[in-house]
């Protein structure tokens, strides 16, 4: 039986391409080292961005448990409370295989339309097990959501030029 | 595009068990990552071993990244200034006529100064300089304010102890690795520090709010309130901050007290100073009564 290059079940990829995805959501997450003191949590978490891209562009990039250990690395160097990404990143790729159950079509709207309110929700539910209730930063995470959401065609465009490249090589 | 036809992957006996034990180990991470959650509010010395670990990792990186940045971001001002050095010389000269005057005054001050101390005995307050490091990088994306120091416990650093910069107060030192640190910034929202309004003492709690500025809190509302402008310095209540270190600068009232910014300018790449934990003097021993 021939499978689709990315279905389950198909040969893998040789190792160096296979690793290259997860690879991407580490440099995601690593951007946090970059050297700028911030007044405040703008910076779009750039880790997630890639791993929500990754997940609903290419679905064999990653496998369904990738997001516990890329989340364990994210919280490393995040500063949130450990186990956060852990969780919510697992969370976010069951709701899109939940979501996936019951789409019918695929667009990349569609796509964006999922990711969208998977950010709001992983990084407002990070902003509760990270910070007391009464801190003021709430614009700051409304804005924080909006400039995510609004990076993900970017994030989808990195994804495919690199998994065009990957079955290339 | 449609989706594809079926998500099962055929008849395959093997293929279908592995993708059951992919979902399994799906939700298994997510349980895992709910009880580590639940750890790290008890916050185990494991978890701040693995998390210096990282910082270990990214502190050179972020180090070696910004002073890269920062040649690149002063190349223009070293052309403009080879252009603007006569005007700037002028100018140089006329400010230093201006200060000499006010050094001299300042001069007798600190003499004075230094004289009344003495005449009361005061310990001097700041803690000794542990290490002078620099801020590398910051928790950008998340919703906590944590900076990340390039020294560590080889160079002295330890747990608790305050960081300056040449402006005023920044934070406190929480993890420490060996050559690296995490600092919680004073605009943390968890962030509290002991305060007085510098010229007439007034006690306050300065706190972080997450979003770039700080609280003020008057610790008696009753004895008097906070006004726009008014400067608040470390009290040395409860130790690790010495006293007379700036924090904050009042901007605006608010309903308990007041919005400041703080003095420090921590979003440079700047030199920041660990000093030893204060550690406030014993109180004086009673006299026995006869």
């Amino acid at each position: 039986m021939t499978l689709p290059p990315g279905a389950l079940g198909a040969t893998p990829p040789p190792t160096p391409t296979r690793a290259l995805p997860p690879a991407t959501v580490i440099a995601g997450s690593l951007l946090t080292a970059w050297p700028m003191i911030a007044h405040a949590g703008l910076l779009p978490p750039c880790g997630l961005l890639m791993l929500l891209a990754w997940r609903l562009l290419a679905p064999g990039a990653l496998r369904p448990w990738a997001a516990a250990p890329l989340g364990l690395v994210d919280d490393l160097v995040s500063g949130q409370p450990l186990g956060s990404a852990v969780l919510l990143w697992s969370l976010a790729l069951l709701a899109i295989d939940a979501a996936e159950r019951r789409l019918v079509f695929r667009s990349f709207r569609q796509d964006w339309l999922i990711a969208a309110p998977l950010i709001a929700l992983v990084l407002g539910a990070g902003r509760l097990v990270a910070t007391p209730l009464g801190a003021r930063v709430d614009r700051v995470l409304g804005a924080q959501i909006v400039a995510t959401a609004l990076l993900f065609p970017a994030a989808a465009r990195t994804c495919a030029w690199i998994d065009r490249r990957r079955e290339a090589a | 595009m449609a989706r594809p036809p079926d998500r099962r992957p055929g008849f395959s006996r093997r293929a279908q068990n592995n993708l059951f034990v992919g979902y399994v180990l799906a939700v298994a991470g997510a349980i895992v990552g709910a009880v580590l959650l639940v750890a790290s509010r008890f916050d185990p010395p494991a978890f701040r071993a693995i998390r210096s670990a990282a910082g270990e990792v990214t502190a050179p990186i972020s180090a070696a990244l910004g002073s890269a940045n920062g040649a690149l971001a002063a190349a223009p001002d070293e052309v403009s200034g080879y252009f603007g050095v006569h005007a700037e010389n002028a100018r140089l000269q006329a400010e230093l006529v201006a200060t000499r005057r006010l050094l001299t005054r300042a001069r007798a001050l600190d003499h004075e100064n230094a004289r009344l101390r003495r005449l009361l005995a005061l310990r001097d307050a700041a803690g000794d300089v542990v290490i002078a490091a620099r801020l590398v990088s910051s928790s950008a994306s998340s919703a906590r304010r944590f900076g990340l120091l390039d020294a560590g416990f080889v160079a002295g650093v330890r747990e608790g102890q305050p960081v300056e910069d040449p402006d005023g107060l920044v934070g406190r030192v929480v993890e420490v690795g060996p050559d690296s640190a995490r600092v919680l910034l004073l605009i943390d929202a968890e962030s509290l520090v002991p305060a007085a309004r510098a010229g007439d003492g007034f006690p306050a709690i300065v706190a972080g709010r997450g979003d770039g500025l700080v609280d003020v809190r008057p610790v008696n509302p009753a004895a008097g309130e906070v006004r726009p402008g008014d400067l608040f310095v470390t009290s040395g209540a409860g130790g690790i901050f010495a006293p007379g270190v700036p924090v904050a600068r009042v901007d605006a009232r608010a309903s308990d007290g007041g919005v400041g910014r703080p003095l420090a300018r921590a979003d440079t790449l700047d030199v920041a100073i660990v000093r030893h934990a204060y550690m406030p003097p014993p109180p004086p021993p009673r006299q026995p009564t006869p």
